[in-house]
């Protein structure tokens, strides 16, 4: 199951102004994992996510998706921005946004129908934010938006889900809640990349890792390579976590 | 009565008529398109561009040498799209924001167009009389011909906004995102913000440079405050914008001589400051009713609390207490204790009370977020 790469990214170098954020990556995406990207602020994790995306034009690299350029290869990717990147106030409702996950199979001017909404409705079950589908959105919590984001993704029915610091800022029973369902996810042959965190919970809910610190510093299983020697590589201070499997 | 005089008149005159129906179009299109604005956090835009529209009215009367509402209108979108790009490469090139771009070009070409508008009052060209107007608007120039170019602009833009709807919709919500699901952002980009152009460029004549924001941002915002849905938003922001151009209109004619531009706004001004206070939603009016009600029962909740947990060491809860206890805590009043009877949670007898059984339970379960169900 691993021999299939998803995400292949070669060379791959971006830069704001005239600091590289991120520097000469070259970085492949087995299949079917769940895979988080650790390090510190301003290692360029959201970069990495964002030009893989196409959101951001590299200064140098090539990525692919399944052998195929992004644009190609689009309907088979689906993206969780951070809940702080849009203005929780725009008059929409819950289950209008996870509609938005539909837009992108739909293409231009064509409108979502039944069969959309159908789709939104189930991923809002899956979540469990089936009743509030009428919310307005700026009346849900913080744990409550990030299930939205997180089911306009599932509606884009994707093989490979890139999700930007998805437990930011949520409580205990939304991570739990969201962890589950990258782990189905991940069940389904899917493949899920997290920037994430938390160094802690790394081993219990990923399997492969990768630590990046504008350069790659190391990517792997999470059972070979998430040890105290890359993690100070990483963060560049002796780091000690106690790691239980 | 004169309301009813005046409809009279609106429709028997002519020239009364044209301008209604030109500033109710135009206020249409403008609360359509607003909305856009004040939902991207554009709303500054509007007001650089129409401000630097003027020096582009002004060049085009210098080269033509007479008064043409179609040449000074391209002329104004040039210099008005001009402007616009400038902000942008300002935005993109150095490290100003965009509060301090916008003011840079807004003031440098206004400030340019009022420096030619007087050169153009000095040379000798009988054409010249009535081009500060631009200044202010002069809703009587509006002719039959401006009328059927705005209805006819508003037919294209409804159109395109309906074509592009979901476009346009997750472009305001998420860009990033719209842009990874395959839609051309950039494109989208250019297509919102053409409209407004040409939407600003269109009020010119009527509401005037220096008012012209006003006329795209009010109506959208008094119409924020009525809805959480986008499409009756714009529909909202649409009906507002016309009724401030009809009632405008209306008030200047029936005063004489009040220009109409600066009344327009003021209508819609007016529309703004209602929807703030009375809205339902929104409205600081219900707001602070709301408020009110959550502390009085919050109020109620604290006493009852305080009665709970006198009343729970004792083997039967409805053993009765004097109402003198309670003279410990605060939030307590005979009003209190009166509301709490109405609600059936306590009793009273006397100078006693006692809790009953609902009381008791709702006292028991008070603010426990878990055991609620989230609806």
């Amino acid at each position: 199951m691993e021999d299939q790469i998803a995400v292949k990214i070669d060379d791959l170098t971006v830069a704001y102004d005239y600091k590289p954020v991120l520097w000469d990556i070259d970085l492949a995406i087995p299949e079917g994992v769940l895979m988080a990207i650790v390090g510190p602020n301003g290692a360029g994790k959201s970069t990495l996510i964002k030009a893989i995306l196409d959101i951001l034009k590299p200064i140098a690299g090539s990525v692919e998706i399944y052998g195929k350029p992004y644009k190609k290869n689009r309907a088979l990717v689906a993206y969780v921005p951070q809940k702080g990147s849009v203005d929780w106030d725009f008059p929409t409702t819950a289950l209008d946004v996870v509609m938005m996950g539909t837009y992108g199979s739909l293409g231009w001017i064509k409108r979502p129908g039944q069969k959309e909404k159908k789709a939104a409705l189930e991923a809002l079950e899956k979540v469990g934010m089936l009743s509030f589908k009428s919310r307005q959105i700026s009346q849900l919590s913080g744990g409550q938006q990030q299930r939205i984001f997180l089911a306009r993704a599932l509606v884009q029915n994707a093989s490979i889900y890139f999700m930007d610091e998805p437990f930011q800022g949520v409580d205990a029973t939304t991570e739990k809640a969201i962890i589950n369902i990258l782990k189905e996810l991940r069940k389904a042959g899917k493949t899920v990349v997290v920037v994430h965190h938390d160094l802690q919970t790394v081993p219990e809910y990923f399997d492969w890792v990768t630590f990046l610190n504008v350069k790659k510093i190391a990517t792997g299983p999470v059972k070979d390579i998430f040890n105290d020697d890359n993690l100070t590589k990483t963060y560049g201070i002796n780091y000690k976590v106690a790691i239980t499997q | 009565m004169e309301l009813k005089e005046y409809f009279e008149f609106l429709i028997s005159d002519y020239t009364l008529r044209t301008i209604s129906i030109g500033t109710a179009v135009l206020g249409a299109i403008c609360g359509m398109l607003g909305s856009f604005a004040v939902l991207r956090k554009q709303s500054l835009l509007g007001d650089a561009i129409s401000h630097a529209a003027l020096p582009g009215i002004a060049i085009a009367f210098l080269i033509i040498e007479s008064k043409n509402s179609v040449v000074f209108l391209i002329g104004a979108l040039l210099s008005g799209l001009l402007g616009t790009f400038w902000i942008r490469g300002i935005v993109n090139k150095t490290h100003l924001k965009s509060d301090t771009a916008l003011g840079l070009i807004l003031s440098t070409f206004f400030g340019f167009g009022m420096l030619l508008l007087t050169y153009i009052q000095k040379i000798p060209n009988a054409n010249q009389a009535g081009l500060e107007s631009y200044l202010f608007g002069q809703a009587a120039t509006l002719v039959e011909s401006d009328v059927w170019l705005m209805s006819g602009v508003t037919g294209i833009s409804f159109i395109i906004l309906l074509l592009f709807w979901k476009e346009l919709k997750i472009l305001l919500f998420d860009p990033d995102f719209t842009k990874t699901i395959g839609f051309n952002t950039k494109f989208l980009d250019i297509l919102i913000t053409s409209f407004i152009v040409v939407a600003i460029v269109l009020g010119l004549q009527t509401v005037g440079v220096v008012l012209m924001s006003a006329m795209l941002l009010a109506p959208a915002a008094a119409a924020r405050q009525w809805t959480n849905k986008l499409s009756t938003m714009v529909i909202v922001a649409a009906i507002f914008g016309a009724l401030s151009g009809v009632i405008g209109t209306g008030i200047s004619a029936s005063s004489n001589n009040l220009s109409t531009g600066p009344i327009i706004v003021i209508v819609a001004a007016i529309f703004v400051l209602f929807s703030f206070v009375f809205s339902p939603g929104r409205g600081l009016l219900f707001r602070e009713i709301r408020f009110r009600k959550n502390r009085r029962d919050l109020q109620l909740h604290k006493t009852l609390s305080f009665m709970y947990h006198i009343a729970k060491d004792h083997a039967n809860i409805s053993h009765p207490h004097a109402i003198k206890i309670l003279n410990n805590f605060q939030g307590f009043t005979r009003k209190t204790l009166k509301q709490l009877e109405d609600k059936n949670y306590i009793s009273l007898d006397g100078n006693m009370w006692q809790m009953t059984p609902t009381g008791y339970e709702k006292a028991a379960t008070l603010y426990d977020q878990i055991s609620k169900s989230d609806e």
